[in-house]
């Protein structure tokens, strides 16, 4: 089935279980699959030991330095004693304040609420350690950009880049009309990627990766005396430390959304493709137009 | 009808977050490994090795950290760590206002030396405002001078098989069963001849404050500022650290943190 076809499918996309069977297709190279699951396991443990290090200073701030005898700040979460002596978790964003008790800065038991950042569910250890929370993220850090390189450089190679990744002008004439399908839950199973696809994943391995990386390098002080330019482009430290963090909360974003895709647009079929390469894509319609 | 809709949020946020957090059953399912001497955060921390040499290609010896200008200087520097020494050697010495305090250098060096603050202020200095970036964090801009470590190093001597400048400091930690546990850092002879690298006596253009490190600290530009020991009381070369305190290298060495804190 080629992209043309795909396109000129206007049609209502019928239930998949009236839905003829099409064929099988090769759609995942194998270093397109094994990155995707290095990258699983290094986003889920960056993330929860992200989280323990923040919880260190849990404060964002905008410029070279935080402001302690100014106000700087961009983000912050602190517990606060309410007047019936039970203590609140309190979410300052960009001055708005929001009560997040149970969740951001004050979790925990009913009996003995932990005043912290982020809960403990949420950090690698679960309890405060700052040197581990290190350890852990530096490590997984390592891995996500030697995987990135290694995808990268395989998918100019195999084709996986020009072919998913790069848009070709009719598709993203086509853009306007795929939101609406998937806004319908109508999903077109195809051997290439949806317009939509192509530039959620664009943006996710070409501008939030590398955003990520590089605002991550920028609050080391090795890499600011190496590269003094880069954290230039960023603004400063601290505003490095607050768009790092910016772009954590947009891939979790993805993460929930790609999830909630795989099990609308048929969980068995996604998970296939992405263990074993084999994708079956929706029959040929047999009605001309 | 408010204080419904408020409480039915409520009990879904931590409905949510107890949902959440039974799924993910909790990151203490990680904790074992996280222990220090677990061979598996041993091999994870093996990963600050690369950092360390892939950093230290790319700056050499002599690379810079951004100095910044007076007007940059916004607050007062943030005071981290001990703060108020209470060991009866400094605060006798601090009754006099460091009058009687001397700097021993000493260790793998062929020329021992001890210096009073007078002799350190009276070497050639070095000013230099840089931004100091706590490990927690936070980040905060200041003045620092204060006498370049080569300038001590170049006098004391040190013997070839010197590979690592230790501070040793006044500062005492509550150390449980042991009672306390000074601090103490480590760097290697690039960050320790390094033009930035500097024993500090004053600070935003006064006298360095007890707060801070009073009446020397170190400043090593190019790590986080737990390197930066406060309050040094000697300096000693040494071959290895593995025989000092807990073989580390530092305090916080000791306790789980990377030696090399250039990330």
């Amino acid at each position: 089935m080629s992209q043309s076809e795909a396109d000129t499918d206007t049609g209502v996309a019928a239930p998949s279980s009236r839905r003829e069977k099409g064929p099988l297709v090769y759609r995942q190279a194998v270093l397109t699959r094994l990155t995707h699951w290095v990258w699983v396991v290094c986003l889920f443990f960056l993330l929860l030991s992200g989280l323990q290090i923040f919880n260190a200073h849990p404060r964002l701030y905008i410029g070279q330095q935080s402001g302690f005898e100014f106000n700087n700040t961009a983000f912050s979460i602190h517990a606060e004693r309410r007047e019936d002596g039970s203590a609140a978790g309190i979410t300052t964003v960009f001055g708005q304040r929001i009560d997040t008790t149970g969740v951001l800065g004050v979790s925990g038991p009913e009996d003995r609420p932990q005043v912290r950042g982020f809960p403990a569910w949420a950090t690698i250890p679960s309890y405060q350690d700052l040197a581990t929370g290190r350890v852990v993220h530096f490590f997984f850090g390592w891995v996500l950009v030697g995987t990135l390189l290694v995808w990268f450089v395989s998918s100019l190679l195999n084709g996986h880049f020009s072919r998913d990744i790069v848009p070709t002008g009719r598709e993203l004439r086509s853009l306007p009309r795929d939101v609406a399908d998937h806004a319908r839950l109508r999903f077109h199973h195809g051997r290439r990627y949806s317009i939509l696809q192509k530039l959620t994943y664009g943006i996710v391995l070409l501008v939030l990766f590398p955003l990520i990386i590089l605002t991550g390098l920028s609050m080391s002080p090795g890499i600011n005396s190496a590269w003094p330019w880069l954290i230039e482009i960023f603004g400063g430290r601290q505003t490095a430390r607050t768009i790092h963090f910016g772009a954590m909360v947009l891939l979790v974003g993805f993460f929930v959304i790609h999830i909630l895709m795989v099990v609308l647009a048929g969980p068995i079929n996604t998970m296939r493709s992405m263990i074993t390469g084999w994708y079956r894509i929706d029959a040929k319609r047999k009605d001309p137009r | 009808m408010s204080k419904v809709i408020f409480n039915r949020r409520r009990f879904l946020t931590l409905g949510g977050a107890g949902l959440v957090g039974t799924t993910l059953a909790g990151c203490d399912a990680f904790d074992s490994f996280a222990r220090p001497g677990h061979p598996v955060r041993d091999f994870l921390i093996g990963a600050n090795e690369m950092t360390m040499a892939v950093q230290r290609t790319l700056l050499g010896s002599e690379a810079l950290a951004k100095e910044f200008s007076e007007s940059e200087i916004r607050q007062g520097m943030r005071p981290n760590g001990s703060t108020d020494p209470n060991n009866p050697d400094y605060l006798a010495l601090r009754e006099t206002d460091f009058s009687q305090y001397s700097l021993e250098v000493g260790g793998l060096v062929d020329n021992p030396g001890r210096y009073s603050l007078d002799a350190l202020r009276n070497m050639p200095s070095r000013t230099q405002i840089t931004r100091h970036d706590c490990v927690e964090g936070w980040s905060c801009i200041a003045k620092w001078t204060g006498v370049p470590l080569g300038l001590i190093l170049d006098e004391a001597q040190p013997r070839s098989n010197a590979n690592y400048v230790v501070f040793h400091c006044f500062d005492i930690y509550s150390g449980g069963l042991s009672g306390g546990v000074p601090y103490y850092e480590s760097i290697d002879m690039v960050d320790a001849y390094h033009p930035q690298t500097i024993l500090a006596y004053g600070m935003n253009d006064a006298a360095l404050p007890v707060a801070n490190g009073a009446p020397l600290r170190v400043r090593v530009e190019r790590q986080l500022g737990y390197k930066m020991a406060k309050y040094i009381q000697r300096i000693e070369l040494v071959e290895s650290f593995a025989d000092l305190h807990g073989g580390k290298g530092g305090y916080w060495e000791d306790r789980g943190y990377e030696w090399y804190a250039g990330i």
